[in-house]
């Protein structure tokens, strides 16, 4: 090393220190830019949340009237329940601890208390226990959106009699049944139970969240083997040349298509051509396969190409064939990767809404499919359907179905990063 | 030479990856229980010749081979030869060790299992304690035999990989650098297990070290630039080169 070298690597010269400051600054300054855009992320992230449990969380409670009340059997005929007069039973049951009961002021105020729904709850119950005739029975029956608005503070009293929804008699009669202990606010399990309603107070997601596990499932049935097959043949079989290398393209291609055009191809195919129901789970799954098969096909052939060469030497040196090989080493060595591609892709395909909106999986159904085959909704389309309703009690009720679809995608993504860990491998 | 029957027998031998040709016109004897092995600077050929004697470059897609390889005078590259066959008695041994991600029984069983060589579970046990007996690694791991083999340290795990080749009775045994991922200690464990081999074995082995080279093997193939410069008894080409670039090779001036 000549001298001239060594003065230049001399750590005390003004030239190398400024370069080292200029280093180190450059890297404070990756590093603050890091630390920013996550903060900012997270920042985003809570916010979103945020603002979904502040709105959502009255769904979770439901005000409901808890009485004890005889069923009158002059009301409703032990030997035939179903044709019982519960419209006028729910009524009693309100009138009965109001004070003036009903006189003809107040009929319709106090029929209007009570969920419109409430009379046929009454009758499941009487129906499925017609021995109740007669006896004094603890119930426990919803009471309508807008007391339910009042009970949870969101109605403000101070609003003008002719500005709010109910007037000041309404109110006064109501905070007599709370003052006399009748009116609790329990977890609203209907929110899970119960099938889609007009009455926000008695609407619930059952119906879409069936829909969605049906849809899943078909799309699953339809996008694993078929995409596992098309990637294993890709990857493995096919030789490289023009027709593949096409074929490659389009794959891609196709994952980066809008789903909204996925959602024409499955109306124009499916309902069109093929003649299929529209707003059926069965349709949906199929349409939202097309949208995973692609997902499917990449991730796949991504793991199978991760797995080590090496391996597969070791089995074609001991004269495995190449079918052997494939099953037998590759395959199950790409598992946890496959797997994680395909629960992602199934996240993905759960949280979409276009495609299901144009083959009219946003029909207003008030049941629970029983088979994939019976009109229903699907957790994001009944989500669409809420947002545009514009009864109150759907507000609150549309945040807490997309904390439903979160909380069924979260857990979606821990099963796949609980299964890529658990089948992780090391070599 | 030595005077064992001939194994292999390679005639003109070419090799071409697409238009590049890799292997130029190699004549090559190899004897039955001898050790052969092929020296030569890196990319000089010998890996991938190897490769040809059971086929693995099948699988690769634009490589193509010309020219006769004969094993016990029947030609390998015949269209009535399947390579799955071939495989099973030409056993391999790669550079790294590559245990399957599975335990150690199930990596000696796994040849015997896919050719169903055996009929009986205890059969198949008795095929992996002798392969395992041939590989010098039984006394290790008879007890922890539904252990992962990728558990074992690298010699060990290099020392399955024989047992898990030569549990299908293979004819011939092919390593690929055997030793290159092992440390000292190990190394010298293989080697002293590939000359017990060569008691049962024709085994052929590419190895960058020389002084391996000197130690294992009887006969000796000098391969440069795709071409076989050289081959011969070991003694006669390390004291007595016949060729300069073979003298060049192993006095270091070269590779």
């Amino acid at each position: 090393m000549t001298d001239s070298t060594a003065a230049r690597f001399d750590k005390a010269s003004p030239e190398i220190k400024a370069h080292l400051r200029k280093r180190k600054r450059s890297q404070f300054m990756l590093k603050t830019l890091g630390i920013g855009a996550i903060s900012i992320a997270f920042a985003m992230l809570f916010l979103l949340v945020g603002s979904l449990i502040s709105t959502g969380y009255q769904a979770f409670t439901q005000t409901h009237l808890v009485v004890e009340a005889r069923i009158d059997p002059a009301l409703v005929d032990p030997d035939n329940p179903s044709d019982g007069n519960f419209r006028q039973l729910a009524l009693d049951i309100v009138s009965n601890r109001v004070i003036g009961g009903a006189d003809t002021d107040n009929t319709d105020r106090l029929t209007d208390i009570l969920s419109n729904r409430a009379q046929f709850t009454l009758r499941d119950i009487v129906v499925a226990n017609p021995d109740l005739v007669g006896e004094t029975v603890e119930l426990k029956l919803p009471v309508a959106d807008k007391y339910d608005q009042l009970h949870k503070g969101m109605l403000d009293r101070d609003t003008p009699e002719e500005n709010r929804r109910l007037s000041d008699r309404e109110i006064e009669i109501f905070d007599q049944l709370v003052e006399g202990g009748y009116v609790a606010k329990p977890l609203n399990w209907a929110l899970l139970t119960n099938a889609d309603s007009r009455f926000p107070e008695v609407a619930g997601l059952k119906g879409a969240i069936i829909g969605s596990a049906y849809a899943l499932l078909v799309c699953f049935l339809l996008s694993f083997p078929v995409g596992i097959g098309a990637a294993i043949y890709l990857e493995e079989f096919a030789p490289k040349n023009r027709i593949s290398d096409l074929i490659e393209i389009n794959i891609n291609n196709l994952a980066a298509v809008p789903s909204v055009v996925f959602g024409l191809l499955g109306l124009a195919v499916f309902i069109g051509w093929f003649g299929m129901p529209r707003s059926v789970p069965f349709v949906g799954g199929m349409t939202l396969a097309l949208m995973t098969l692609p997902t499917i096909i990449i991730a796949t052939r991504a793991a199978i190409k991760a797995v080590p060469p090496s391996i597969r030497e070791a089995a074609l040196g001991v004269g495995a064939s190449k079918q052997q090989v494939v099953f037998g080493h590759v395959l199950p060595l790409a598992m946890p990767g496959i797997l994680t591609g395909t629960i992602i892709g199934m996240a993905q395909a759960l949280g979409e809404t276009a495609p299901l909106l144009l083959i009219g999986m946003n029909a207003f159904i008030t049941s629970a499919p029983s088979t994939p085959f019976d009109s229903a909704t699907a957790l994001p389309t009944q989500i669409f359907i809420w947002a545009d309703s514009p009864e109150r009690g759907f507000v609150s009720r549309t945040s807490a179905a997309i904390l439903v679809l979160l909380t069924f995608l979260i857990a979606m993504n821990a099963l796949a990063i609980f299964l890529r860990n658990k089948f992780e491998r090391k070599w | 030479m030595t005077q064992n029957a001939t194994k292999f027998s390679a005639r003109k031998v070419q090799v071409f990856y697409g238009d590049t040709q890799a292997i130029k016109d190699v004549d090559v004897d190899i004897e039955d229980k001898t050790v052969t092995a092929f020296i030569g600077p890196s990319g000089c050929g010998k890996s991938t010749f190897l490769r040809c004697l059971n086929r693995m470059n099948d699988t690769i897609d634009n490589c193509r081979v010309e020219g006769d390889i004969l094993l016990d005078g029947e030609d390998i590259y015949d269209k009535r030869i399947d390579p799955v066959q071939l495989r099973a008695k030409v056993g391999m041994v790669f550079q790294k060790p590559n245990p399957f991600p599975k335990s150690i029984y199930e990596n000696v069983a796994y040849g015997p299992k896919i050719h169903g060589m055996t009929r009986s579970k205890a059969e198949l046990d008795e095929v992996v304690e002798k392969a395992l007996r041939r590989a010098a690694l039984w006394t290790e791991v008879k007890d922890r035999l539904d252990t992962p083999g990728t558990g074992l340290s690298g010699g060990q795990q290099q020392r399955l990989c024989i047992a898990r080749a030569v549990a299908t009775s293979p004819e011939v045994l092919l390593m690929d650098e055997p030793c290159s991922a092992l440390d000292p200690i190990a190394t010298a464990q293989v080697e002293e297990l590939i000359d017990e081999l060569r008691t049962r074995y024709s085994v052929v082995i590419v190895t960058h070290s020389m002084q391996q080279a000197a130690r294992v093997s009887q006969n000796t193939a000098f391969f440069h630039l795709g071409e076989l410069v050289e081959f011969g008894e070991t003694d006669s080409i390390f004291t007595n080169p016949q060729d300069h670039r073979t003298e060049s090779y192993i006095t270091g001036r070269i590779g």
